[in-house]
């Protein structure tokens, strides 16, 4: 595989997620490595956010382990111990959701410095010096002292990328970060998500529906159905010559 | 001419003069003059003419009120004293109780159900009672079980005083009121906020101080003003818990002092001017308040969301009262800005 050196950043060993009889997910391994982008599509309902969600434990995943960076975690059971893993894998894992989930009472700088103030105790002054860097990055240094709500949906998304980053996380988690958007502004998301991938060499797990982004920047294409991994491969694989007839018919309805 | 109503759509009665209607009509005219606020101050005018009246047919003292007045009065600093810290003493138990509720742990849960179905469901002068009289017989006995320093301490806490007692009462009381509000305030903030906080790996109480907490307060503010008004009047049930005459509100003075003098119409009015006055001036205040923080943002800041909530509440995006003001504005385009309704039923003219 192409653009990652072997190290494993992501590790997901047979987890099972339910919703009371609704098993979501049905024995989900995989193994995502340094600097590797992801692309996970399918259905809705095939999986694929819950998977994500059960990587930082926004979700408890019914059985199986995961591990992030050397934090690994068993599912089922919730101790003290346990808790303090789970906040430390979510620190080296940036969380980007469909719905921004801005803080709207801070500023745009407050949201990317909360992260590093609060929970890292980083020094308030090296905490903005590092936001105002991210906001650079994704182009929005001139809104650093913007309300979020006065900023459209795809500055808020840019914004909550750069909120993620200021944790510098090992891997970044993107949960659909585009659905929510007028299509007008994907692209500038999906152009701030490929700097990330060819800049900065970031590890990213991105659940969308973007073939074009996923054909362009991924390593890695995985096709979600019914809980499990059904097939995964590079883009070229799963878009010219895949033998599946699940991913044949979903890649023809979105492509 | 006269005999046709010169008005439009409805004519005059049947049976009505044309006189009677042209008189009508000219009313009608002339009170269009007058502007709404004027005719409702001399609505008030005539109610107060019309009691002065009547007090003046009851032989109403007004030379025994201008020489006691002050003392009632007084009162109302005992007013203030006990409601200010009691709603201190109910925001820290509100707090507590909503996040109580709130909680998975069954300990919390069932702690705070049961503080606040208690205080609910008892009335608060039987409460007052309780913590007054009971509370020592409870503590005398109870303390026999011990020894000394802490039998020592057993009784001292157990027997309060008048006030003491009061300022417990009313903490305890509105304290089990404001937990629902406090929760609802809490609730209103979108999940969406709590999982963003937690995926930074805010620990609980990092995610409700810095991130939930604050957004809650532009919910929890405006009700609790009212509730602050509401606990004002309350305190005038702890005229009958008897304190002294320094500690004794407004209407404990009044009755004191009317019965005395067999005056007691003209002490309870003074009395009522009192908590009428005092209510009347923390409204305009709580009003002032209401405006000030119940201007808000969209709750999960999403550009989805937003739409969601203007469209459920009726109101157009972009709608975002002194916020849309700020110079430099970037395209607020997906996200839009509405005012958060403000839960009174009594914002409304």
């Amino acid at each position: 595989m192409i653009g990652h050196n072997g190290e494993v950043v992501v590790h997901v060993e047979d987890v099972h997620k339910s919703f009371g009889h609704l098993e979501v997910l049905r024995g989900i391994n995989m193994q995502v490595h340094k600097g590797e982008v992801v692309v996970i599509f399918g259905r809705s309902g095939s999986g694929k956010s819950t998977l994500l969600r059960c990587i930082n434990f926004l979700e408890d995943p019914t059985s199986g382990t995961i591990e992030v960076d050397g934090i690994r975690l068993v599912g089922g059971h919730r101790t003290k111990q346990q808790r303090d893993n789970i906040r430390q894998l979510r620190i080296r894992a940036g969380m980007v959701f469909q719905q921004f989930n801005l803080f709207p009472h801070m500023t745009t700088i407050e949201n990317v410095m909360e992260g590093p103030v609060t929970v890292k105790d980083t020094p308030e002054h090296d905490a903005r010096a590092m936001g105002l860097e991210l906001l650079a990055k994704v182009g929005l240094a001139d809104k650093a002292d913007e309300s979020p709500i006065r900023l459209s949906g795809g500055q808020q998304q840019r914004v909550a990328i750069a909120r993620a980053l200021a944790m510098e996380p090992k891997v970044m988690l993107f949960d659909e970060p585009t659905s929510a958007l007028d299509p007008e502004l994907i692209g500038e998301v999906l152009a701030v998500m490929k700097s990330l991938a060819t800049d900065l060499h970031m590890t990213m797990m991105v659940v969308t529906h973007e073939m074009g982004f996923a054909r362009e920047v991924a390593n890695r294409m995985m096709f979600f159905h019914e809980g499990v991994i059904l097939e995964e491969g590079p883009p070229d694989q799963l878009f010219n010559h895949t033998q599946n007839p699940e991913t044949r018919t979903f890649l023809d309805a979105v492509l | 001419m006269k005999t046709e109503s010169p008005g439009v759509g409805t004519g005059p009665p049947p049976g009505r003069s044309g006189r009677d209607a042209g008189l009508r009509e000219r009313l009608e005219q002339f009170s269009l003059r007058i502007p709404y606020r004027a005719k409702l101050a001399l609505v008030w005018l005539v109610i107060f003419v019309i009691f002065a009246v009547i007090f003046g047919a009851a032989q109403f003292d007004t030379q025994w009120m201008r020489d006691n007045w002050v003392f009632v009065v007084k009162g109302i600093w005992v007013t203030i004293f006990i409601s200010v810290i009691s709603i201190f003493g109910a925001v820290v138990l509100a707090t507590l109780g909503s996040l109580g509720r709130l909680s998975k742990n069954p300990i919390a849960y069932g702690v705070s159900g049961f503080y606040t179905s208690f205080f609910r469901g008892t009335p608060l002068i039987v409460q007052l009672f309780l913590i007054y009289l009971a509370l020592p017989q409870v503590g005398t006995n109870l303390a026999l079980q011990f020894r000394d320093p802490l039998r020592d301490w057993i009784q001292t806490v157990t027997l309060l005083s008048p006030v003491m007692a009061g300022i417990v009462g009313l903490s305890l009381n509105y304290g089990a009121y404001m937990t629902e509000i406090f929760r609802a305030g809490i609730q209103s903030v979108s999940h969406g906020q709590s999982e963003a906080a937690e995926a930074l790996g805010m620990t609980y109480k990092q995610k409700m101080r810095r991130i939930v907490l604050p957004q809650a307060l532009r919910v929890i503010i405006p009700p609790t003003g009212n509730e602050f008004i509401a606990m004002m009047k309350d305190t005038a049930l702890l005229s009958f818990l008897g304190a002294a005459i320094f500690w004794s509100d407004p209407f404990r003075r009044a009755t004191l002092l009317g019965r005395a003098d067999f005056k007691n119409m003209e002490a309870l009015l003074v009395a009522a001017a009192c908590y009428w006055a005092l209510t009347a001036i923390f409204t305009f205040f709580q009003k002032k308040l209401e405006t000030r923080v119940g201007k808000g943002y969209v709750r999960g800041g999403g550009g989805a969301p937003a739409a969601k909530l203007s469209s459920d509440l009726g109101v157009p995006l972009g709608h975002g009262g002194t916020l849309m003001n700020v110079p430099g504005g970037g395209p607020g385009g997906g996200a839009g800005m509405i005012e958060l309704p403000v839960e009174n039923e009594e914002t409304d003219r």
